[in-house]
């Protein structure tokens, strides 16, 4: 009975771990496209400094603006002719006569606020147009925010499952020592006195297994973390896992908390029906 | 020591098991309860240690009104009643020894208090030298010995036996009586249901007996009244 107790905690575990790895990972990828989402404010040609000035002040008086950073349009032609690569040297006869606006690069705290932020950015003086990918911005926060409820409810049911599969299971083991509560009741020990063995027990259950789920995820996580990085370190970013420390130790003491608690919680839900007079 | 007044216990599928019973039993009694299968003796027996709940009606135990008394305190209660049962109820993977010392242990006794009781009460019920043998290695009537020893071992006031002799053979249910004899001559109250026509003839106390639900005779040094 007790090899099935620690089963069923070390399968439901191992689920949770392996499913909180991919989630979190995600999350962080979510959040590193999130955060690329920007605005580009194309000022108008007509604009002086000070015109500019004025409307970065504005900008800035928002609220909920991370940052503003200015590139002028001999910078934004550098970045252009950069980008095509050899294609890009025919962009060099605009040198002399540089067709391109000042810009500045607007990003919001919350990237969500970006649509809003654009919006108003779009009504000032001395801006040509506020651009920040519209249409496929849109979609991509739709995108991120229903992959996150979906998470989120999946870890949740998860762990319900969980709690349920270690109830059910600890529930057949103590149905076997019901005889052993009822002869205690008897005898007049009180209901905390009953409950203690069986506190330790589902306490000792959680932790005995969540040991597998550690150890597997772990080590895992390691192996995978030094493959992928090593497939993407060209990559500037984009794809990029969580750092192994910390964590894995974050997520080992998660674990085991949750064995432990779901262990003791199983264990206490169960011998409950027998302590009622 | 023991009352109960205008009782009535009606379980929650309609069934009537009790109804309008009044009684009172001394400290020091020897009680026998008759009555044929499905009478209402069990759930009367469950009453005196509130493992039922009366529908209706005032039982008091040890100056105790169970009706009034609050779930946590029935553990209190219960360590003043000792009670055997007719399949013993004894923890298979313990000893002797250990099956006795878990009524002590459950209300945190001192060990060497348990020790020295438990040693004694196994010498009473003339289980001594068997302390360290686990149930399986033992006959019926020496497991119900264990049962009674564990039950007296806290010295409670009160016995409540529930056809204690009905698994165990004729010679085995006397050994059995003569120590339930024993722990009453030393004035404990005992309540003994039983279907053992001899005995109450034979050991004569007083005889509650239940028909119906109702308690229909109730005489001192009474007659078991009834075909085995």
């Amino acid at each position: 009975m007790t090899f099935a107790s620690v089963s069923a905690v070390t399968v439901t575990l191992l689920l949770v771990g392996v499913f909180f790895v991919i989630m979190m990972n995600l999350n962080k990828m979510a959040t590193t496209i999130e955060e690329d989402v920007e605005i580009r404010v194309h000022i108008d040609v007509a604009a002086n400094e000070k015109d500019k000035d004025l409307l970065e002040e504005q900008i800035s008086e928002l609220g909920g603006i991370k940052s503003i950073t200015y590139s002028s349009k001999e910078k934004e032609l550098d970045n252009l002719i950069d980008s095509l690569g050899d294609k890009g040297d025919s962009f060099k006869l605009f040198e002399q006569d540089n067709p391109l606006n000042d810009v500045f690069i607007v990003k919001t705290k919350n990237p969500t606020d970006t649509i809003k932020a654009a919006e108003k950015i779009k009504k000032m003086n001395y801006v040509s147009s506020a651009k920040y990918g519209q249409g496929k911005v849109e979609k991509l926060f739709k995108v991120i925010k229903i992959s996150r409820n979906v998470g989120m409810v999946l870890i949740v049911g998860l762990l319900f499952t969980a709690m349920f599969l270690i109830s059910n299971t600890i529930k057949i083991t103590i149905m076997a020592r019901r005889r052993e509560i009822e002869i205690m009741r008897l005898v007049g020990a009180t209901n905390a006195f009953i409950r203690w063995p069986f506190f330790l027990e589902g306490l000792w259950l959680g932790i005995l297994g969540s040991i597998v789920p550690i150890a597997a995820v772990s080590s895992a996580y390691y192996y995978l973390f030094d493959f992928i990085q090593a497939k993407l370190k060209d990559q500037e970013h984009f794809i990029q896992l969580i750092d192994f420390n910390p964590f894995v130790y974050q997520l080992s003491a998660v674990l085991l908390i949750m064995g432990a608690a779901i262990g003791i919680w199983g264990s206490l839900m169960s011998v409950r029906k027998f302590l009622k007079v | 020591m023991i009352e109960m007044q205008e009782v009535s216990k009606t379980y929650p599928n309609g069934v009537n098991a009790l109804s309008g019973i009044n009684i009172h039993i001394e400290q020091g009694e020897f009680v026998y309860v008759v009555g044929t299968s499905g009478a209402g003796k069990s759930t009367f027996i469950k009453m005196m240690y509130r493992e039922v709940r009366p529908s209706e009606g005032t039982i008091s135990v040890n100056g105790i009104n169970l009706s009034k008394l609050r779930l946590n305190k029935v553990p209190l209660l219960r360590r003043n009643i000792g009670v055997v049962f007719q399949d013993f109820k004894l923890l298979q993977n313990l000893s002797v020894y250990e099956n006795v010392a878990f009524a002590m242990e459950v209300i945190e006794e001192q060990p060497a208090v348990i020790k020295r009781r438990v040693m004694e009460t196994l010498e009473l019920v003339g289980l001594k030298h068997k302390a360290r043998m686990l149930p399986t290695e033992l006959s019926g009537g020496e497991q119900q010995r264990v049962s009674i020893a564990r039950s007296i071992v806290n010295a409670p006031k009160v016995v409540i036996a529930d056809e204690p002799t009905g698994n165990l053979d004729p010679e085995t249910s006397w050994e059995i009586m003569n120590i339930f004899e024993e722990i009453n001559l030393r004035g404990t109250t005992i309540v003994m249901a039983t279907h053992n026509k001899e005995i109450v003839n034979t050991i004569k106390h007083r005889v509650i007996a239940i028909e119906g639900g109702k308690i229909v005779r109730d005489e001192a040094k009474g007659e078991y009244g009834y075909e085995s």
